[in-house]
């Protein structure tokens, strides 16, 4: 059976400066599927990510969002995905239930949808009793939580997941990822997600690819990830395949390569 | 309707902050009274009439600079606490987010503007005609859209809010203190007088004296030409440097 490839990314390239974070890469994702994205800190994970959900520019390379490129139709391409962000992007001064009006408005769900999806979502991530209360109130869990029912108000076609799971209790997650994966299953949304909890992806992804200095080093199914190299656990699988040196935390490293940068050129 | 609702969340954080409003009232009201009442007597001496009515067109210009500033260098902030992110993969236009914001700004300078009008009244402040206090609210806002637009165009440039002390001592003090929002423009040093010239503030400031006390120095058609075509401008350099922002 032929499945539609919803992300297709070809020879993708970034470079800030002399730095190359993303080099080269080419990987697809089927429409439907969970799909995570693995690597160190720094591998270039979350650089490829804003490359596909249009918050940076590509230096060479194509991406296409269900046929659509993120840099010539940014806005067509913003509405089929869904985000989490790695840190919280929400507004900490409006309440629960503004921030997912704020969402809904941005994204022309009409007044009546956006309404009963508001309620429905929060319903099931269960902060409808909280919608009142401003989020700066909010742990990191219930934060993560209304993101996610954010982040699926205006019916995305993809869901990104930049670490979703971090900082979370092992309760939040398993119920976040009953969620997921049901409406994964009922509506057909791809999730594409990062994480570096190998359980996690091992236990939840139909595919996985592994990037580490910017390149894709492997990819496949955890099994085929896991003969490949000969180990039993994803977690060996993956460390035989990036190596166990502990790495920088080059992702602030990028940040910090790039201010420099735009402290030099003004 | 996007605008809007840009606009709205910056009027529903400005009146939920109740600490930020009375925190920002109490420097200009300082301003108005220390040296609105310390100076009277002088000013009245030199024949130039009362100096708390001279005065308080100036602090309504102190203050909005100061607001409008404030709340377009807020953009760190939204950057830092992710916010921004938000509205960037949202299916809007840079532009749109930036006219939101800057007019979501300026209206919550405009309303700071007005209380400090207000209560300029209260401590015995005497404006001309009742009309004219009604013209002064849109031109506040004209000032406001201007140097909210400054501070969107300053806050992109930034990376974060270590250089808002920098920004506040060698642009916005400047501004201010140079604007004749403290003394008449007439009979300055040419020096003084040049770099008044070159000072948005001072035109916004007269523009209020005009209709607050019925004085001005320019003109007021000087003024409102003066101050629509800088806020064009920086309207047009504050979205071009927001389109660069990079997360």
């Amino acid at each position: 059976m032929d499945k539609k490839q919803i992300i297709i990314v070809k020879n993708l390239t970034k470079k800030f400066g002399e730095f190359t974070a993303v080099d080269d890469i080419s990987f697809s994702v089927d429409e439907g599927e969970i799909f995570a994205f693995l690597g160190p800190n720094g591998a270039g994970k979350s650089t490829t990510i804003k490359m596909l959900t249009t918050l940076l520019t590509s230096t060479s390379g194509d991406i296409k969002i269900n046929g659509y490129d993120p840099m010539i139709n940014p806005d067509t391409v913003r509405r089929m995905f869904g985000i989490v962000f790695q840190d919280t992007s929400l507004d900490d001064e409006l309440t629960a239930w503004e921030n997912m009006e704020f969402h809904g408005v941005l994204y022309d769900v009409p007044k009546k949808v956006r309404r009963e999806r508001i309620e429905s979502l929060m319903k099931f991530v269960e902060l409808w009793d909280r919608k009142e209360s401003l989020v700066k109130e909010f742990s990191g869990g219930m934060k993560r939580r209304l993101e996610i029912a954010r982040g699926l108000l205006h019916h995305p076609k993809i869901i990104f997941l930049d670490e979703p799971t971090l900082g979370l209790d092992p309760q939040t997650r398993n119920h976040m990822w009953e969620y997921l994966k049901d409406l994964n299953k009922k509506e057909g949304t791809t999730i594409f997600f990062t994480t570096h909890y190998m359980e996690e992806a091992d236990r939840i992804a139909e595919k996985i690819a592994i990037i580490d200095h910017g390149k894709i080093i492997a990819s496949g199914t955890s099994k085929e990830l896991k003969e490949q190299t000969g180990k039993t656990s994803l977690e060996d699988a993956f460390l035989s395949l990036t190596g166990s040196v502990i790495r920088e935390e080059s992702a602030s490293s990028v940040d910090q390569m790039r201010t420099n940068r735009r402290m030099w050129k003004r | 309707m996007k605008i809007y609702i840009l606009w709205l969340r910056q009027i529903k954080r400005y009146l939920r902050s109740k600490s930020r409003i009375l925190g920002s009232l109490a420097q200009p009201l300082l301003f108005l009274l220390a040296m609105g009442y310390g100076f009277g007597s002088v000013f009245q001496k030199a024949g130039e009439g009362s100096y708390i009515n001279f005065l308080a067109p100036g602090i309504i210009g102190m203050s909005i600079i100061f607001t409008s500033i404030f709340t377009g260098i807020e953009i760190i902030w939204d950057r830092q606490f992710g916010f921004l992110k938000e509205m960037m993969v949202a299916p809007m236009s840079r532009l749109n987010i930036m006219i939101g914001r800057t007019v979501g700004g300026a209206t919550v300078a405009t309303m700071q503007g007005v209380i400090v009008l207000v209560l300029a009244i209260i401590f015995g402040f005497h404006p001309y005609s009742f009309i004219g206090v009604l013209l002064t609210i849109p031109v506040m806002f004209l000032v406001a859209l201007l140097f909210t637009a400054l501070g969107t165009m300053i806050a992109s440039l930034l990376d974060d809010m270590q250089g808002f002390q920098l920004i506040m001592n060698f642009l916005v003090m400047p501004l201010f203190f140079l604007s004749g929002a403290l003394f008449p423009l007439d009979g300055l040093p040419k020096a003084l007088s040049i770099i008044a010239k070159l000072d948005p503030l001072s035109y916004g400031v007269d523009a209020f004296r005009f209709l607050l006390i019925n004085s001005s120095h320019y003109g007021l058609g000087v003024d409102l030409i003066v101050l629509s075509i800088i806020t064009a401008v920086f309207l047009w350099l504050g979205s071009y440097f927001f389109k660069k922002i990079q997360i």
